[in-house]
């Protein structure tokens, strides 16, 4: 995997809150047994008529949007199933960043992200950045007002700006090793393989209720 | 202080704590099946990897199966990726439960029913309702295709450590209100991302008094909460459904005994704290019916279609989306809809408790004239028994089709799907929009109020119905 450090593109909206994997990827893309062909199929059903040519009243569809890596969208993006499809999807389109803002709920903090798709996510080096509702709302209305807007995302810092004449830019939290994994393009296979001898260990030394066939 | 069933599991599967402050957790059970695997494997050959546990690792075929006829699989594209399982199993040295074995079924049916599924384990599936699998006392979860090539790599997973949320199920429920209600309605008041970052525990009166397969109902929706895993404490149901003979790898003898003594010290202790808890009362749970686009659009069959800017938890524009999606006016009463389809499957309601409960409302019935009526049965082993209980034949002269086993049309991956516009009363888990067939209008039900629907062709109060 690339390592991510700091990453500048045009952003693109997509106004849809609770947005699931089902409507990220369909399933009739999940049967490939490939890893790559997910980008022209992102959004299949939103993204295409019934003839198969372009939805014009699909947002991404916008020609300002065309060649956008980074989407601004709603709460409780990624939901529903596992399919990590939807992750590779979003990657082959073009998209390196998705900003979401958390919620509020009878006093609950709601993350902004599915926790299969965050964990998804970062295997591939998609950056997912959860900011509060007012600052997304804010980013909403800029790109709304300045056609062709970009952004730059500092992952060391943890910064993300709007190129206005006058810069705009937000803080953003991040897990330590979500970030470190990132930074470094970390394959997560090898990295745990180096523990193969705690593996083992643990292995013989639990009480395991074996399988009996 | 005390802990809770997840800390303790948790606690002993821990290989080690890393220094980014995640934990490589052991993993006891893998399940897999085609959808999520091809890629995995692939990574695997790539690296000259093997896989670390092939007596922890079970396959199976379910998402992409044909259900009338599996002898001949007519789209190329399911046929490869079928072909690909097999091809990976027998490279790799993975049992796997094909279409022509007799264990074949959805995953999270044939895991439990086989005696793979048990208290105390961790356990995980290339699959989001892997969840079901913690009404055992298991801490079961989904993960993607990564996490399944490390898995199989490793058989341990690097993981941050979630949240604990309880939720007391206090009371008794009415006799028409069940399980698939129960989980509804949390999903209702808590919102289709309440439960993200957290372990829910379901407990309470209401719970302790379920049967395992209704348990298993609660616990595969915890996803459709948010919560990755659902969890219930293992107790004398648990042990008897594990204890039957028909369960090949479940322990037997003095094994099954002295893991009992060890499942009896896994529920939460008294004094155990968990991170957030709601206490929900069982009686006041109605039957529950969704209107939306996701599962947190539910309400009480009694109830009308909402008014876009009267739904809290959405947006104004959400609920517009929804309504025109679903092709719903506000005001409607939601017994006032007609319905094409009824699906009775999936890996939330296709077990033969549930069967068995459908049948009992359809025995000696038609079908509404109109409607088409599908019963999935979740395993080729709930088929037999089915059939040997007479089942099938309670079904097919009610007028519905009677199938073989596999995930059918909850996700409509093989040819199983709703038409543009049809609209399905389903014992499924999702009612995103497209799930069951582009176009297609899902919603949620119990078996219960399924079988009503297909009688009548619209949804019933079944506390009031006169053929309750």
């Amino acid at each position: 995997m690339e390592p991510f450090t700091t990453f500048h593109g045009l952003i693109a909206t997509l106004d849809r809150a609770n947005v699931d994997t089902d409507q990220i990827i369909p399933k009739q893309f999940l049967k490939s047994i490939k890893r790559t062909g997910f980008g022209e199929n992102l959004f299949f059903d939103w993204r295409y008529l019934p003839n198969n040519k372009p939805n014009p009243d699909f947002e991404l569809n916008q020609p300002r949007f065309d060649g956008a890596s980074i989407l601004v969208t709603r709460n409780n993006f990624g939901c529903g199933s596992s399919r990590e499809h939807a992750v590779w999807a979003l990657k082959q389109y073009g998209f390196k960043v998705i900003i979401a803002p958390w919620q509020e709920r009878d006093g609950s903090h709601v993350p902004a992200f599915a926790d299969i798709f965050r964990n998804n996510s970062v295997k591939n080096g998609l950056l997912t950045i959860e900011l509060s509702p007012d600052e997304v709302e804010e980013i909403f209305e800029m790109v709304g007002r300045f056609p062709g807007l970009e952004g730059t995302v500092n992952l060391e810092e943890q910064r993300f700006v709007l190129h206005l004449d006058e810069e705009i830019a937000f803080h953003f939290d991040i897990d330590a090793g979500v970030k470190e994994h990132l930074q470094r393009g970390l394959d997560d296979i090898s990295l745990t393989l180096e523990h193969e001898d705690d593996i083992t260990t643990f292995e013989k030394s639990r009480n395991f209720i074996a399988v009996p066939e | 202080m005390g802990k809770t069933l997840f800390e303790k599991i948790w606690n002993s599967h821990v290989v080690k704590e890393l220094p980014d402050g995640s934990y490589l957790l052991y993993i006891d059970r893998h399940l897999i099946h085609e959808v999520t695997s091809p890629q995995a494997f692939e990574g695997l050959r790539m690296t000259n990897r093997q896989v670390r546990r092939t007596d922890l690792t079970f396959a199976t075929m379910d998402h992409n199966v044909p259900t009338d006829d599996q002898s001949v699989i007519k789209d190329a594209i399911s046929k490869a990726q079928i072909e690909a399982l097999e091809k990976n199993c027998h490279d790799f040295g993975i049992e796997l439960y094909g279409l022509n074995s007799d264990r074949q079924g959805i995953v999270h049916v044939i895991g439990p029913e086989l005696g793979i599924t048990l208290p105390g384990m961790t356990m995980v599936c290339g699959d989001s309702h892997t969840s079901t699998h913690g009404a055992f006392g298991t801490l079961a979860f989904g993960i993607g295709t990564s996490e399944v090539e490390h898995v199989l790599a490793t058989q341990t997973l690097r993981q941050m450590k979630p949240k604990t949320f309880k939720v007391a199920f206090t009371g008794e429920l009415d006799p028409f209100v069940t399980s698939k209600d129960m989980i509804l309605k949390l999903i209702g008041i808590i919102g289709t991302a309440g439960g993200t970052g957290y372990v829910l525990e379901y407990t309470g009166d209401a719970v302790a008094s379920l049967s395992m397969e209704s348990r298993m109902t609660i616990c595969n929706m915890s996803i459709e909460a948010g919560a990755r895993a659902g969890m219930i404490a293992p107790d004398e149901t648990t042990f008897q459904y594990i204890a039957d003979k028909k369960r090949p790898f479940a322990p037997t003898g003095k094994d099954f005994e002295k893991a009992v003594a060890y499942w009896e010290t896994l529920p939460s202790d008294p004094d155990a704290e968990f991170d957030r808890t709601l206490t929900i009362e069982a009686g006041s749970i109605a039957p529950q019916v969704t209107w939306g686009t996701n599962p947190g659009m539910v309400m009480d069959v009694t109830g009308s279609i909402p008014a876009p800017d009267d739904v809290p938890g959405y947006s104004q524009k959400d609920v517009e989306q929804a309504l025109t999606y679903m092709g719903l006016e506000p005001g409607t009463p939601l017994t006032d809809i007609p319905l094409d389809t009824v699906f009775l499957g999936s890996c939330t309601n296709a077990r033969i408790e549930d069967l068995r409960r459908a049948a009992s409302m359809v025995t000696g019935r038609k079908k509404a004239k109109d409607v088409r009526v599908m019963v999935v049965p979740g395993s080729q082993q709930v088929r037999v028994q089915a059939e040997a209980e007479g089942l099938d034949k309670v079904f097919k002269d009610f007028g519905a089709e009677w199938r073989l086993a596999g995930c059918s049309m909850c996700l409509g991956m093989n040819p199983d799907q709703l038409r543009e516009g049809e609209r399905c009363a389903s014992t499924s888990n999702r009612n995103f929009e497209g799930r069951q067939g582009k176009g297609g209008r899902t919603h949620l039900v119990s078996p219960e109020m399924a079988a009503a629907a297909a009688i009548e062709g619209h949804f019933v109060d079944l506390r009031t119905w006169e053929n309750s």
